[in-house]
């Protein structure tokens, strides 16, 4: 009886995720499924095979790759160092890195702009310290720099959570068993940091694969994402169907996503907070 | 317990739906417009809520490829646009816009030369649906410390002396518009074979070009980040007076003029504020504050007699003697089929 | 020592990659030059001006008004949609947080265009209210993912206990299950207020006409040259919260938010 009633506080959710999560996919689904005419074709999805989109596919799963790594090899340490510091303010830590969120994320985008441009900040100062110029904007080290900025925080926040969910009485006991750090990093820390691992993963890998905005503002608009591709079938060509269709495939990569998070992190564990 | 929670839901999606009607607008109204972005003096519209008491909505796109959709697609009901010459073929052809009441807009027929009215039959016929804002050419805005030599053709932007500090535009027509007069065809070509050509030379000139930009080059620009970049000609007066190094030509290929006009979209739900808007627009000084704010030529002949400056006056950047160009032309719609032709072809370039 | 040093200097570094942009968007909003590319001398008159720029507060006030409405709404869907998840069998739970997840894990670009598909053929007007639902939507999920860890860790017994005593369910809950989830409850508020606060690509594609965010109205300022006075603005944001920030932190707080 009291269950029933309290299943029954779920129904505005469920109805609300019905109307606004469910049947959004199932218009992608319907558009990217049918043509002009509104007959069902498989062509908007096929599309994706084709060279350009093939292409732009492959550039954005390589930068989103390389974004993903560079972010995990440079939050994993840092997420350590946090984790091990015995800062008695969790939450500190934690808003530390979404503060710059409060600046606006286009404004940091474009601010990294002006760093990093010919006459920029940075070049004047390299030349006025006599060194070479650095000449990354509008290249793809441009686009992967933005991506690593702005999502780093969503690869570190998870993976400090999982590692200062870590009982230290594990990690002690490890060592009293004889191993050694490096031993006890591999056999312990790490095995049981995956949850986190995943989720940051998650975190950055989907966002970095589907940006349109950091190639425009860092790439010059010369490298094309999928994500622009995309954003450009919608804005300005306006063949939604097209847009559609690429975006299921878009959505395989999301489901891939989904499934490992499912796996490896049943309770929503290593999540950001 | 239950009532309470889904009581406070309705109340929550109450509110936000309240927001969808909720903005009533002045005293007699709203207007809704739809214009290219800083393509007039704000000081204008408060000027029009002031006398008119019509609370006016502004919203702002960046290509004429952008506001389509939009307005195709109805979500956003618009009372006065104002699209370029070709898209407004493309909307008439498409039945999306209405004709005007020229009773409601006597300062348009009163102002606006004759030419002009002429011109835009190239795409409204009988000069029944636009009224024409601001015109220009486009050309090449070069800084004089960089480049070396007279700068008189489209080709400079395949030098290899300036790679990577060429801007190109980052929008259909006007990059194959520069593609296709490089190469001496007409730029509303729908030959596939012309239109092939135009394309490997956007796909060779690609390595040379420091970004695709649109309404960015201005900056760019001022900033000394590029060289040489595609521009509008009401922007070449702006960068010009905050930078004295920059120099504005048409190239001897020949360029696109294009006329950009008001229109009232048939789904307008103010048509009558809409007329009172493109009026106000259209009177001397008014027109007058929008040319000197955004140096955009005016075709407002009242209003170009109220300009003070001799020089900007006589201006021939703001406004050139045509005359003494011969491959001018004006762009036009081409049709679905070629539409999609541009976007593919454009979409290989840009994945090059 | 010579590793604590390596350490911090690490720290060191990874701050100034985080914080090296946003100290440059300060630099700025003093800049006298309208244009970034130029710096034209010291200047507050930014600040000033922007008192007077009717579009940016505008866009502040809409920015707020949707953050403070979607993220409230949000917490409160979500709260409650937790206490029943929190009962349901584990398959149900699974399909639920399962569709909670999607948003959270799928592109912002398909959640913004599946939307806007969805407006449009509902026939919506685009404009504050759909905005609203779309920031709804992507919020519930912060908030679940905050409440949920909490509200697992509940004792059952506490609440029956107060049902026993004679509580109604409603007040059983508030005295005794919501002070525990509260603070779970807070943080998902926070996360979603900043999601809200900062997020473009979903506005983009379900905004209307005249109804901008700051995201949106910087997004058209780009092309054409940020106006000082949004630099001036968002340094205004900046030092506020982060100041929030210190005095929250300065001030003696009572033990909680230890695991959250």
């Amino acid at each position: 009886m009291k269950n029933s009633r309290l299943k029954l506080l779920s129904s505005p959710y469920i109805v609300w995720a019905a109307i606004f999560i469910i049947v959004p996919l199932g218009m992608v689904f319907y558009y990217g499924l049918t043509d002009k005419t509104g007959a069902f074709t498989m062509e908007n999805v096929i599309a994706m095979m084709s060279e350009e989109h093939a292409k732009a596919l492959w550039i954005s799963l390589g930068l989103s790759l390389v974004s993903t790594a560079v972010c995990f090899f440079l939050a994993y340490p840092l997420a350590m160092i946090l984790a091990n510091m015995n800062v008695s303010q969790h939450s500190f830590i934690v808003l530390i890195f979404i503060l710059p969120m409060w600046m606006n994320f286009l404004l940091r985008t474009l601010a990294w702009q002006t760093l990093l441009e010919k006459t920029g900040v940075i070049n004047n100062v390299l030349s006025f310290l006599h060194l070479p110029a650095l000449n990354i904007i509008n290249t793809p080290y441009a686009i992967i720099l933005g991506m690593v900025y702005n999502f780093l925080p969503f690869m570190v926040l998870p993976i400090y959570n999982s590692l200062v969910k870590i009982d230290p009485n594990v990690v002690n006991a490890a060592k009293d068993l004889g191993a050694n750090n490096i031993q006890t990093f591999f056999k312990i820390t790490l095995p049981l940091s995956i949850p986190g691992i995943i989720s940051g993963i998650t975190m950055v890998f989907i966002p970095a694969l589907t940006t349109f905005v950091i190639s425009k503002l860092l790439g010059g608009s010369k490298i094309l994402l999928i994500g622009n591709v995309i954003e450009e079938e919608f804005t300005q060509a306006g063949n939604w169907h097209l847009g559609s269709g690429l975006s299921i495939v878009l959505m395989i990569f999301i489901l891939i996503n989904m499934a490992a998070s499912a796996v490896f992190d049943k309770d929503g564990e290593g999540g950001l907070l | 317990m239950k009532k309470i929670f889904l009581l406070t839901l309705c109340s929550a999606i109450l509110l936000s739906l309240a927001g969808c009607g909720g903005s009533s607008g002045g005293e007699n109204g709203e207007v809704i417009v739809y214009n290219w972005g800083e393509y007039l003096d704000p000081e204008t519209i408060a000027l029009f809520e002031e006398e008119t008491g019509i609370k006016v909505i502004y919203d702002e796109f960046e290509t004429n490829e952008i506001m389509y959709p939009k307005v195709e697609a109805g979500a956003t009901e618009y009372d006065v646009i104002c699209p370029s010459d070709y898209m407004i073929q493309k909307m008439l052809e498409n039945d999306l816009l209405t004709e005007l009441d020229f009773n409601n807009i006597p300062n348009a027929k009163a102002n606006i030369g004759t030419q002009y009215w002429e011109s835009s039959k190239e795409f409204d016929p009988e000069n029944k649906y636009s009224v024409p804002y601001c015109w220009g050419t486009v050309g090449i805005l070069y800084n004089k410390t960089m480049v070396d030599g007279t700068v008189d053709s489209w080709g400079i932007l395949w030098d290899e002396t300036y790679k990577d500090n060429i801007l190109m535009q980052d929008s259909v027509r006007d990059a194959f518009m520069v593609g296709l007069k490089l190469n001496g065809f007409s730029m509303n070509s729908t030959d596939a074979g012309e239109l092939e050509t135009a394309k490997n030379s956007l796909i060779q000139q690609k390595p040379l070009v420091q970004a695709y930009v649109v309404d960015q080059v201005r900056d760019k620009m001022i900033g000394n980040e590029a060289a040489i970049g595609v521009i509008y000609s009401g922007e070449a007066i702006y960068t010009q007076r905050e930078n004295p190094d920059l120099e504005y030509v048409i190239p001897k290929e020949g360029t696109n003029v294009w006329i950009d006009s008001w229109v009232i979209p048939k789904n307008a739900p103010n048509k009558e504020n809409g007329e009172k808007f493109i009026d106000f627009m259209c009177r001397p000084e008014i027109a007058l504050m929008n040319f000197e704010f955004i140096t955009y030529s005016t075709p407002n002949e009242a209003a170009r007699e109220l300009i003070e400056d001799d020089d900007i006056r006589n201006s021939t950047i703001a406004f050139p003697d045509l005359s003494q160009y011969s491959n001018l032309e004006t762009f036009q719609y081409l049709g679905e089929d070629a539409d999609r032709l541009y976007n593919d072809l454009w979409k290989e370039v840009k994945s090059e | 020592m010579i590793k604590t040093t390596a350490k911090k200097i690490y720290i060191i570094l990874i701050f100034i990659f985080l914080y090296a942009p946003i100290a440059t968007l300060m630099v700025f909003s003093f800049n006298k030059s309208r244009t970034r590319a130029k710096w034209g001398g010291f200047t507050f008159q930014w600040y000033l001006s922007l008192l007077g720029n009717r579009e940016i507060m505008q866009a502040l006030w809409n920015t707020l008004l949707i953050a403070l409405i979607s993220s409230l709404s949000a917490v409160v869907i979500g709260t409650v949609a937790c206490i029943a998840i929190n009962s349901m069998s584990k398959r149900r739970r699974a399909i639920i947080m399962g569709i909670t997840n999607i948003p959270m894990l799928n592109a912002d670009i398909v959640t913004g265009i599946s939307l806007m598909l969805l407006f449009i053929s509902l026939g919506f007007k685009f404009g504050l209210g759909t905005i609203l639902l779309s920031h709804i939507t992507f919020n519930i999920p912060y908030v679940i993912l905050c409440v949920m860890p909490r509200m697992r860790q509940l004792n059952p017994s506490t609440y029956e206990a107060a049902l026993d005593l004679g509580a109604s369910p409603v007040h059983a809950f508030f005295k005794v299950v919501f002070p525990d989830i509260l603070p779970g409850v807070l943080s998902g508020f926070l996360m979603a207020f900043t999601m809200s606060l900062d997020d473009f690509i979903i506005t983009h594609f379900t905004k209307g006409a005249g109804v901008d965010t700051l995201s949106t109205k910087i997004y058209t300022e780009v092309k054409k040259g940020i106006k000082p006075e949004m630099y001036a603005l968002s340094t205004i944001i900046f030092v506020t919260v982060l100041l929030l920030l210190f005095l929250v932190n300065k001030a003696p707080k009572e033990k909680k938010e230890r695991k959250v």
